[in-house]
């Protein structure tokens, strides 16, 4: 039967919390822009202007089409060459954080822009007929009248999305960037621990993200009542 | 002979109490007719006479085989006892057809074709032949009401409970119904009936059993209750529905 | 960006020499079909299962439904992937482990992703089946019930048939998503689609080609799940009922 050795788990804390912290990082950047940014994007699925409804439902589609994955090997090829050409950096220099916030936070937008989406689509028309009869324009009644209810509505489908995305952080494995799931790692194949440090990423994981959704949960009780 | 009988029987959820001491006897061949106010216990204490909900306390025996028995098997005694529910509960991916034969196929084993030409004369009972082909979602609430009530008589009942099969219809489809269920009591159907349609019981009811608050207040034969309600909340209750 | 464009370096012999890259993306390929469409039908067994176990009667069976679903959402798929991978072997008896150890490492590669892509998705269907079940009216459980049949029929004809109609768009977009995460397994060593993109990639030094043509691949599945489904959905809809006719 296998022996469990997990004394290579304490002396590592300290690594493996600046891990951690990358990985909220990476979190937070990519909520924040993916809000942002997915919320113009919904503004633009739904505006009255073909041009932009079509560039939106593209970006979208196509983003939703592909592996997060994909996506990150993407920016991870792309983000350098592009910042070495724009800002003249040095090749070689280390922008794998950038590419990544970058890559999820594109990515999380299109997932972001759906949810805002059907949460405006689910205020009533009536409202905006009724700004409107107020004399209020296009762009106020969105912004004081559709977006606040809509928001409530979405606030628990954003979260869920949210632990989604903190979980999938994890991908940045594949450029050797050491976030949580990273660290870990590490330590485990340094140690010759995987199975102990990957078990304890796991709980670890599994503590946040479990908590969270319950948080959602009574945010969604709160929202309903 | 009593075909239902239901003796004593209390329920409640954690410390809400719905039913209280209630007793009903229903004899054979006898139409009972169930009111109250609504939230007094009559639909809770019509599924419990088939074990859809169960009771903490008391009895219920339905053709000598009792329902609170974790013995009995309730599948069985349900196949031999018809329900017709408020929101007609048809099974909207089947087609009127499919609905009147699965539970004689898949319950009582029946051969299909026999299945078939049992559901078919049922269904031409109810004067709804030319729709077998159709799915429940396309015919009008009273229409598919009588398909139910069609359903449950083909797994050829021994006695039919209605929870309010009415009260979900719109006013011009409530007589089709009503119709169709005079007729099988004229025929001698045993029947528990819940329901406010006073106009039902006084044409074919036996007696007539008022709930209020979980309890039976009133169990007495139809002229009785009609005539001269012994308790005032029956009174009030029926001044109330004969307003109108 | 003076970017020198190739395309023709798919028709060359590939390393291996016995195809051309093109053949390994196709071989890449078919590895992710085969993969997600194994481990779509055991998410789908299990996934019932499990979803119906959260609207059984009484304490245990929803208990059970719940603990599994909230597992193997909770934690990243990666790191299943890696748990299922690394750690199953050793925690297994030596004997079974050491036979997991010995066999082919593609098909060690394989069946690790597939348990994993199995239940992790397993655990989103689950989720679906119940909510589906849920948001039938509960007079439809009654009406069966008192018809005469039994709880497991109750489920079998008359429950699950509906809930798997409302549900098929959700189920849809799980569908798609097993294609996607199943590049996933490209961090185990499991060469497909993804895996032989970034083969491609050191083998020839032509990076947007074989990522285009990745992703390329990636939207052909999306557009042929889409279309089957729409296909799927306008066959079973039922006449008269909510999107119906």
């Amino acid at each position: 039967m296998y022996e469990f050795d997990w004394s290579s788990i304490p002396g590592a804390l300290p690594f493996l919390w600046t891990g951690m912290k990358v990985t909220l990082e990476i979190t937070a950047t990519a909520i924040v822009f993916g809000i942002v940014w997915g919320t113009l994007l919904a503004a633009m699925r739904l505006s009255p202007f073909r041009v932009l409804s079509w560039c939106s439902a593209a970006y979208v589609n196509l983003f939703r089409s592909i592996p997060l994955l994909m996506v990150l090997l993407w920016f991870f090829l792309i983000v350098p060459q592009v910042l070495e050409h724009v800002f003249g950096l040095a090749p070689g220099s280390d922008v794998r954080m950038t590419s990544a916030m970058a890559g999820f936070a594109l990515f999380e937008a299109a997932y972001y822009s759906e949810i805002i989406r059907a949460g405006i689509q689910s205020v009533p028309k009536g409202q905006v007929a009724a700004a409107y009869a107020l004399g209020i324009g296009y762009g106020q009644a969105m912004w004081l009248v559709v977006l606040p209810q809509a928001f409530r509505n979405m606030v628990p489908l954003l979260l869920t999305q949210a632990i989604i995305l903190f979980q999938d952080t994890s991908l940045v494995y594949v450029s050797a960037l050491a976030d949580f799931f990273g660290a870990a790692y590490k330590v485990g194949d340094r140690d010759g621990r995987i199975v102990e440090l990957l078990l304890f990423a796991g709980a670890v994981y599994f503590v946040i993200c479990y908590s969270a959704s319950l948080l959602v949960k009574y945010f969604r009780r709160k929202v309903s009542a | 002979m009593s075909m239902i009988s239901i003796r004593n029987v209390s329920k409640h959820y954690g410390s809400f109490q719905v039913l209280t001491d209630c007793s009903v006897e229903v004899n054979k061949g006898e139409v009972i007719v169930v009111c109250g106010p609504s939230g007094s216990g009559k639909s809770t204490l019509i599924n419990c006479v088939n074990g859809l909900e169960p009771f903490q306390a008391g009895e219920i025996v339905v053709n000598e085989v009792s329902v609170g028995d974790p013995k009995t098997k309730l599948s069985n005694l349900r196949a031999r006892v018809g329900m017709v529910f408020q929101h007609f509960e048809l099974f909207p991916h089947m087609t009127i057809a499919e609905n009147l034969t699965i539970a004689q196929e898949k319950v009582l084993a029946r051969p299909h074709d026999q299945a078939l030409e049992k559901g078919m004369k049922l269904l031409d009972r109810v004067g709804l032949k030319a729709h077998a082909h159709k799915h429940p979602g396309e015919l009008s609430g009273g229409q598919q009401q009588r398909v139910a009530i069609a359903r449950a008589l083909a797994m050829d009942p021994i006695c039919m409970l209605f929870d309010e099969p009415t009260s979900a219809l719109d006013p011009e489809m409530i007589n089709e119904v009503l119709d169709v269920m005079v007729e099988l009591a004229q025929e001698g159907m045993t029947m528990m009936v819940v329901t406010h349609e006073m106009g039902f019981a006084r044409k074919v009811a036996h007696r007539v059993v008022f709930m209020d608050k979980g309890a039976i207040v009133e169990d007495a034969p139809k002229d009785a209750f009609f005539g001269t309600p012994r308790s005032e909340r029956a009174q009030q209750f029926l001044a109330k529905i004969l307003s109108h | 960006m003076a970017y020198a464009w190739h395309w023709e370096v798919f028709l060359q012999l590939a390393a291996s020499g016995d195809t051309t890259y093109l053949g390994w993306m196709l071989a890449g390929f078919e590895t992710t079909i085969g993969l997600s469409l194994a481990s779509w039908t055991m998410a789908l067994v299990l996934g019932s299962l499990a979803g119906v176990a959260r609207t059984l009667p009484g304490r245990l069976w929803p208990g059970l439904g719940t603990a599994y679903v909230e597992l193997f959402r909770n934690v990243p798929l990666l790191v299943q992937l890696f748990g299922w991978y690394f750690v199953l072997p050793e925690l297994l008896p030596p004997s079974l482990g050491n036979a997991y150890k010995q066999m082919n490492p593609f098909l060690q590669q394989f069946l690790a992703a597939f348990i994993c892509l199995g239940f992790f998705t397993s655990a989103r269907v689950a989720e679906q089946v119940r909510s589906g079940i849920q948001s039938l009216p509960k007079g439809q459980k009654n009406a069966a019930l008192a018809l005469g049949f039994t709880l497991p029929q109750t489920y079998r004809y008359v429950l699950l048939p509906m809930a798997y109609r409302l549900i098929l768009p959700p189920l849809t977009s799980e569908f798609l998503n097993i294609f996607k995460n199943s590049c996933v397994a490209s961090t185990i060593g499991l060469l497909e689609l993804t895996a032989q993109g970034r083969q491609l990639v050191d083998y020839t030094a032509q990076p947007y080609e074989s990522f285009i043509a990745v992703t390329l691949f990636y939207l052909l599945i999306n557009v042929v799940v889409m279309t089957a489904m729409r296909r799927l959905e306008s066959r079973v809809r039922v006449p008269g009922y909510l999107g119906g006719k």
